[in-house]
């Protein structure tokens, strides 16, 4: 058992892009369902116009890579007020339902064959990150002890922590404010928000607005990283792991999903990693009665799974939460 | 202002005792008020006139529709008809936040307390006009830190009035069902409201909290503000409302003072039944009797046949 090589790769995992996007779109939802209660189920689609938004702008119309981080957030506002408009004067559930089933059909429109020419189907686009790899500053492999990144992955990484700074910050200043206080009293009763003065709706959709621009700038980095974009990256699985790390940071508090993103992918990749490696060889630690290497890279998610059942039964209000605020029953 | 409100009050000793009688000086005039759910009228009421600076009290039976008619003009649930006018200007279609902010504020059956912000909070989000709740300058606190603080202070004072002022920092959530009550009727005060609109606000709290209560909505009328509550509970009726309306099956059936409205035949016959104190006849007792007998026969034969 090769621990050195578990612990680099894991920290490697914990800080690299995908902890980064994650992070985003936990910071996203943080806004919603943390701070406002608005139960968004569809972050997936949020990221997945905003990176589509940068893309085709760059690949399709030729157009220049600022222009599609505009593009790419004005799709996300209008994404926004289309999701808000009709549900947001409903009940939180309706919001769920639709945020849900937005997402996918977002998705598929991306990927569909019709609308090929412009998002390029099942084959999504690529080669729209020159730009940004002109701006790099990095040349050289970026070496920081145990955890060592590619120079492109340095500096995705570096972006990438630079925009999840800025977004806390944005947060806390705006939680901090009246403003925020509004939205924690909408999570807590609307009715009693409506009936001292307070536009109610208006606040909903700013929250729901200002959430999908976090998810729309995890859709970048995720783009970003990987040089491209294919439907499949915004599959629903992204939302509900963006929940999973808002959870375990602990909902309403603005380093939650923060600390969520990088204990995710340091238990994500521990479990792989260690799972890995007592499946391999000719003598492995784990006989293959019990598993074989094909199956320890899905058991690492049965163990996650435990871990995560685990952290609700006995911190049900994660990391970062008060326990105070949980005892309260809510209505 | 305490010549004003005895005013507001004692202009009342002429008005007619009858259902949607004028006054001299109305806040609140609502005409032809009508809601219906499905086959279900739940509020039919043709004229009613909310006199300024006086405590009025709705009261009615359960099911007369008094919480709807309350929902319907604070503009939280839409009529099918009619139209009513708040110190002059029409609300009728106007959303719940804007009859807040036009300065009628009404507080809840069930309390709504925000449970997971402070005691504090739950005050400080009552004050209107605040240019830190705008998104765009929220995140500069210099823009709005004066403000805060002149309502920090506010809600101090009314916190302290309100014998609150010991759990300013806890939440919300860990006070009592009293002291939620007071919560709500401060932080309504916080909005600085020409009328309130109480619904239910004695409903469970303790005797001794009670009493407090009553005090305190005593006091808003000594400030000027008008005060229409909807209760249950009789002694805090007779006790401190100017004018009361009695409201049953969705009408207005009787309005006057305390004492003349619980004189009032028909306020007696909507809560009791109409029929409730009328003497049996002999005839009728032995009516009543042979049905009696009838069936417990009937019941012994079914009985006897299993």
């Amino acid at each position: 058992m090769n621990w050195d090589a578990i612990l680099a790769n894991s920290l490697q995992a914990a800080l690299g892009p995908e902890a980064i996007v994650y992070c985003l779109a936990a910071i996203g939802l943080n806004v919603h369902f943390g701070y406002t209660g608005l139960l968004n189920f569809g972050q997936a689609g949020f990221m997945a116009v905003g990176a589509y938004g940068l893309a085709a702008t760059v690949v399709t119309f030729g157009l220049s890579f600022w222009l599609g981080l505009a593009v790419g957030i004005a799709a996300t506002v209008v994404l926004a007020l289309l999701l808000g408009i009709p549900t947001l004067r409903l009940r939180a559930d309706y919001l769920a339902i639709v945020t849900i089933a937005a997402a996918e059909i977002v998705r598929q429109l991306l990927g569909s064959q019709s609308m090929r020419d412009v998002f390029g189907g099942k084959d999504g686009r690529q080669g729209f990150t020159d730009t940004f790899r002109a701006l790099s500053p990095l040349s050289g492999e970026v070496d920081l002890g145990i955890v060592r990144f590619s120079p492109f992955d340095a500096w995705v990484t570096l972006v990438g922590w630079s925009l999840v700074a800025l977004s806390c910050v944005v947060v806390w200043l705006l939680m901090r404010s009246p403003w925020g206080r509004v939205l924690k009293a909408i999570r807590e009763d609307e009715d009693a928000v409506r009936s001292l003065g307070k536009n109610v709706y208006g606040y909903k959709m700013q929250s729901l607005i200002l959430g999908g621009i976090f998810g729309c700038l995890a859709g970048f980095i995720l783009s970003v990283s990987r040089s491209s974009v294919v439907p499949d990256n915004f599959m629903t699985d992204l939302t509900f792991f963006a929940y999973t790390v808002l959870l375990l940071g602990g909902a309403a508090r603005v380093l939650g999903p923060v600390v969520g993103a990088i204990l995710f992918w340091l238990l994500i990749s521990v479990l792989g990693n260690f799972f890995g490696q007592a499946t391999a060889g000719p003598d492995p630690l784990i006989p293959p009665w019990i598993m074989d290497q094909n199956q320890s890279s899905l058991v690492r998610f049965i163990a996650l799974g435990l871990a995560l059942m685990l952290l609700m039964i006995f911190r049900p209000q994660g990391i970062f939460g008060d326990k105070r605020e949980l005892a309260i029953n809510a209505r | 202002m305490p010549a004003d409100t005895t005013q507001g009050a004692s202009a009342l000793t002429d008005v007619a005792h009858e259902p949607g009688a004028p006054k001299p000086d109305p806040i609140l005039v609502t005409d032809n008020i009508v809601r219906t759910f499905g086959g279900l009228t739940a509020v039919d009421v043709d004229h009613i006139e909310i006199q300024r600076g006086a405590i009025t009290a709705l009261i009615g039976p359960n099911g007369a529709g008094k919480t709807t008619f309350f929902n319907l003009l604070t503009g939280f649930d839409q009529p099918d008809t009619g139209a009513w006018s708040f110190d002059g200007r029409d609300l009728q279609g106007v959303p719940a936040y804007k009859v807040a902010r036009s300065g009628m504020v009404r507080t809840f059956q069930l309390t709504k307390a925000l449970s997971r912000l402070t005691v504090m909070e739950n005050m400080r989000l009552g004050a209107t006009g605040q240019s830190g709740e705008s998104l765009l300058r929220a995140m500069f606190a210099p823009l709005w830190r004066a403000q805060e603080k002149a309502n920090t202070e506010r809600a101090e004072t009314l916190l302290r009035r309100f014998q609150l002022d010991a759990k300013t920092d806890e939440f919300a959530g860990s006070l009592s069902g009293g002291q939620r009550k007071l919560l709500e009727m401060a932080r309504a005060l916080m909005v600085e409201p020409e009328l309130v609109m109480l619904d239910e606000p004695m409903a469970g709290v303790n005797p001794a909290l009670k009493q407090a209560l009553l005090g305190h909505v005593k006091s808003l009328r000594e400030d000027g503000m008008t005060v229409l509550f909807v209760e249950h509970d009789m002694d805090m009726v007779r006790d401190i409302s100017d004018w009361v309306i009695v409201m049953a099956q969705g009408r207005v059936i009787s309005e006057g003072p305390p004492e003349a409205v619980m004189r009032d035949q028909r306020v007696v016959d909507a809560y009791l039944g109409a029929h409730h104190d009328d003497t049996l006849s002999v005839e009728d007792e032995e009516r009543i009797i042979a049905q009696a007998e009838a069936e417990i026969a009937a019941g012994e034969a079914q009985e006897g046949s299993r």
